[in-house]
């Protein structure tokens, strides 16, 4: 904010600095709101009935949705680890051969929030987003800013392939809830993520080491690995300890059972008190006691540590089954690597869930703005995506499995830690389990529970001291009006 | 010629004025605004809540840990660079001996000031990068750990960026390093306009260097100590770039690494709190200006009369 001081100054200015104090300060108004802030940031008047008044056609059994045959669509892909190229030459294709006189106007952008965010304030934003990445704008803070448009319309319209089952019904369990708020579906979760602790297979097959189902058996292999002078674990280092709160709530879920999360998510007091929850993270922390964490990755980042474990210097590593694309370097460096995602071993053999239990969710968020001017070409683009031929078309060209149920059956997956990531969602059947308070409550999870867990690990703070903070981070969300609350049953 | 001379120069500094107006003085009046709202950054509407930010802002203990880090960087950054900047120019300008030239830099000083030059070409992001391998763990690269450890010296290897109570002094390092050189080119520029017959006399009168130094040559480029001292405490206000790369979005490690540029990045673009940030930007604003004045101020000092 001292730009206009810098600038005073004869001794050189710092052009970056001067760029992102502008950036920061006149954020996303134009040139021509910038002249008063009445102006600038006003405006709310114009919260129109723009979506009321979205050009629509004729429903019928060829056009459920409505959509109009003549009016262009505008669609944001974000060109990161999918890059955009699957929306190009697989969607739209599909798109265009029902709608061939819809011109599409395809865009892909790195940064989402930086090039959308001044259009969302202008509320003229584009029809369709693939709202991910870095820059991606908050689903949550869009919600309650009232910004994003109803899906209800799409999973209840007929499926692209069959007019006899609906859009919902295609879909794997779990895949709408991920991006429904308050019983209102929002965004459109399209590839579908399971994680898990994924483990470097050739060492285990090499030394015989076996596969841990129990928390007992893991400390024994930690052990014999610890011995040969490999590191039993990593975790994503100063940047992100928080990946190690996925094995511990999922242990504490099949221990208790996964009313352990509901608590936790609908941040009922004492949830993290909770025993499973407790026992979990003691399990975690005798990891640190038995100095079963490669040497220094409390200080390292997350990608260093994570390549550490992919050239071989750790074993287990809890992620997500991106890391396979994520890590593609490092395992391409050695074409003896494989990898292979295991679900997280039990903490008592009388477990409420079974071993085969995971978690795994719908991800990669796509949505259609409030104010988009062809909102219904939107959600019938999505219809699209969620064909057969789409889902299984980006399954094979971006190595991700998606939300459509069977899309993936059929299609060989070659990469071997998406292969075994199939299998164990395959194996474990309806016991699939999630939670949410990442997503409905952001900053509870980074920085806090984050940190928490990153202090826990340093052994900095004893399992009790590390639910007491756990607890505090939640009841400031619970005591926080600002905060628009979410609640799950089961 | 006289007549038509208000409208002749009103018609050119109109546009300036109007686009100064538009681009610089308006942005400041809308973060004013924005502060007193709840605006979200996404939407196009927002309440106006009055001081509830700066109630907020008082209650905030990771501000106060952002405000503690400002203030060591403010006060600790200048004084090394200007130092370390004064020490390196004198050297490379004054402080040889040859015989044939009383006055001269050290030998190969021409290289020196090249190779001081460096860090300024780099861009920010890079030296944050390059930093956070300098202080990451040894297996992963950490180049320090390792020279710690190449000279015998393992008692002193830690995890730097791990431990909360390095991470401010690291961006001192860091900062302090990439900044120097650009001070030793502007205290070169200045010593080199001293003419030379002062440090001949000095030399003649059997002063050694460091009287020299003292006497001779921080009087006469005091001027320009000043505007770098100013210049330096505005740059160390925002420290942005290096405490965002090194050590993240949420300040490294329980936060403790925390600047209020970041805080203000981080409540506006990852907690969609506009008006907090912006709350945020006004303090940093009042800080910054108060500094600026206070060291001029502070620095003011009789000119040295050549004449």
């Amino acid at each position: 904010m001292s730009s206009s001081i810098e600038r005073s100054i004869p001794a050189g200015s710092n052009r970056r600095t001067f760029l992102q104090r502008v950036a920061l300060t006149g954020v996303a108004l134009g040139p021509g709101g910038a002249f008063l802030a009445s102006c600038a940031t006003g405006g709310g008047d114009d919260d129109d009935d723009e979506a009321e008044e979205a050009p629509s056609a004729d429903v019928s059994e060829d056009n459920p949705l409505g959509v109009p045959e003549d009016q262009p669509l505008e669609i944001y892909i974000f060109d990161g680890g999918f890059g955009d190229e699957y929306a190009t030459e697989i969607h739209q294709p599909i798109f265009s051969e029902r709608w061939p006189n819809i011109q599409i106007d395809h865009h892909a952008a790195v940064d989402i929030a930086g090039e959308l965010q001044a259009r969302f304030v202008a509320g003229d934003p584009p029809d369709f987003i693939n709202n991910s990445g870095d820059g991606q704008m908050d689903p949550g803070q869009l919600i309650s800013d009232g910004l994003l448009y109803d899906l209800s319309e799409l999973f209840d319209a007929p499926s692209w392939d069959d007019p006899n089952v609906t859009v919902r019904d295609t879909l794997l369990p779990g895949a709408i809830e991920a991006g429904t708020r308050n019983g209102t579906p929002y965004v459109l979760n399209y590839a579908f993520t399971v994680f898990g602790l994924w483990y470097n297979k050739t060492l285990m097959d090499e030394n015989g080491w076996p596969v841990p189902t129990t928390w007992q058996e893991m400390m024994d292999v930690c052990a014999d690995i610890a011995a040969t002078g490999i590191a039993p674990w990593v975790y994503q280092g100063v940047t992100a300890p928080r990946y190690m709160n996925w094995p511990l709530l999922s242990m504490a879920a099949k221990l208790a059972g996964p009313e352990v999360l509901v608590a936790i998510d609908n941040l009922e007091p004492g949830a993290w008190g909770h025993e499973a929850v407790r026992e979990s993270a003691a399990a975690i922390l005798s990891l640190r006691e038995n100095n079963y964490f490669l040497p220094g990755v409390e200080g390292m980042e997350f990608r260093d540590a994570q390549g550490q474990w992919a050239r071989g210097a750790a074993v287990f590593c809890p992620s997500g089954s991106w890391i396979e694309n994520e890590e593609a370097d490092a395992i391409a460096e050695n074409p003896t690597f494989e990898l292979a995602v295991m679900p997280d071993p039990l903490l008592s053999p009388d477990s409420v869930m079974p071993l085969e239990t995971i978690r795994a969710t719908a991800g990669e968020p796509y949505i259609v703005p409030a104010d988009a001017a062809n909102p219904r070409a939107a959600m019938e683009y999505m219809r699209a995506m969620l064909s057969l031929e789409g889902a299984r078309g980006f399954s094979e060209m971006v190595t991700s499995l998606t939300s459509v149920a069977g899309a993936a059956e059929g299609v060989t997956i070659e990469a071997p830690g998406l292969a075994s990531a199939q299998a164990a969602l395959q194996a474990a059947g309806d016991n699939v389990i999630n939670w949410f308070y990442p997503s409905w409550y952001g900053e509870m999870e980074n920085p806090g529970i984050d940190q928490a867990t990153g202090a826990l690990l340093r052994a900095e703070i004893t399992v009790d001291e590390w639910v007491e903070r756990c607890e505090g981070v939640a009841t400031e969300v619970r005591e926080d009006d600002s905060i628009d609350k979410q609640t799950r049953e089961s | 010629m006289r007549h038509g001379k208000y409208p002749f120069i009103l018609a050119f500094l109109l546009p300036p004025v109007g686009i100064y107006a538009i681009y610089m003085l308006s942005p400041y009046i809308q973060a004013l605004y924005i502060s007193m709202t709840d605006w979200s950054g996404l939407s196009a509407s927002q309440t106006f809540i009055g001081f509830d930010n700066y109630v907020e802002m008082w209650h905030d203990d990771q501000l106060r840990t952002a405000l503690r880090n400002n203030a060591i960087l403010v006060l600790v950054v200048p004084i090394l660079t200007l130092m370390l900047g004064l020490f390196f120019a004198s050297m490379l300008n004054v402080g040889g001996r040859r015989r044939g030239a009383a006055v001269t830099g050290v030998r190969g000083s021409s290289i020196y000031q090249v190779v001081y030059f460096f860090p300024l070409v780099v861009s920010a992001p890079i030296i944050g990068i390059v930093f956070s391998y300098v202080f990451a763990p040894e297996n992963a690269g950490g180049i320090l750990n390792r020279m710690l450890g190449a000279v015998g010296l393992d008692s002193l290897q830690r995890l730097w960026l791990a431990e909360q109570s390095m991470l401010i002094w690291i961006v001192v390092v860091v900062m302090t390093w990439s900044f120097v050189g650009f001070y030793v080119v502007l205290f070169s520029a200045a010593m080199q306009s001293i003419p030379k017959d002062i440090y001949e006399a000095a030399l003649l009168d059997g002063a050694n260097r460091f009287t020299t130094f003292r006497k001779v040559t921080v009087p006469l480029v005091w001027d320009t100590v000043q505007v770098g001292w100013v210049y330096m405490a505005i740059q160390a206000m925002d420290a942005f770039a290096t405490v965002h790369i090194m050590l993240g979005i949420n300040g490294g490690v329980e936060g403790a690494g925390d600047v209020l540029g970041v805080m203000m990045y981080r409540e506006a673009f990852a907690s969609n709190d506009f008006g907090y940030a912006a709350a945020i930007g006004v303090l940093m604003l009042v800080l910054t200006m108060a500094v600026a004045m206070l060291f001029m101020r502070g620095l003011k000092r009789e000119r040295v009369e050549l004449a």
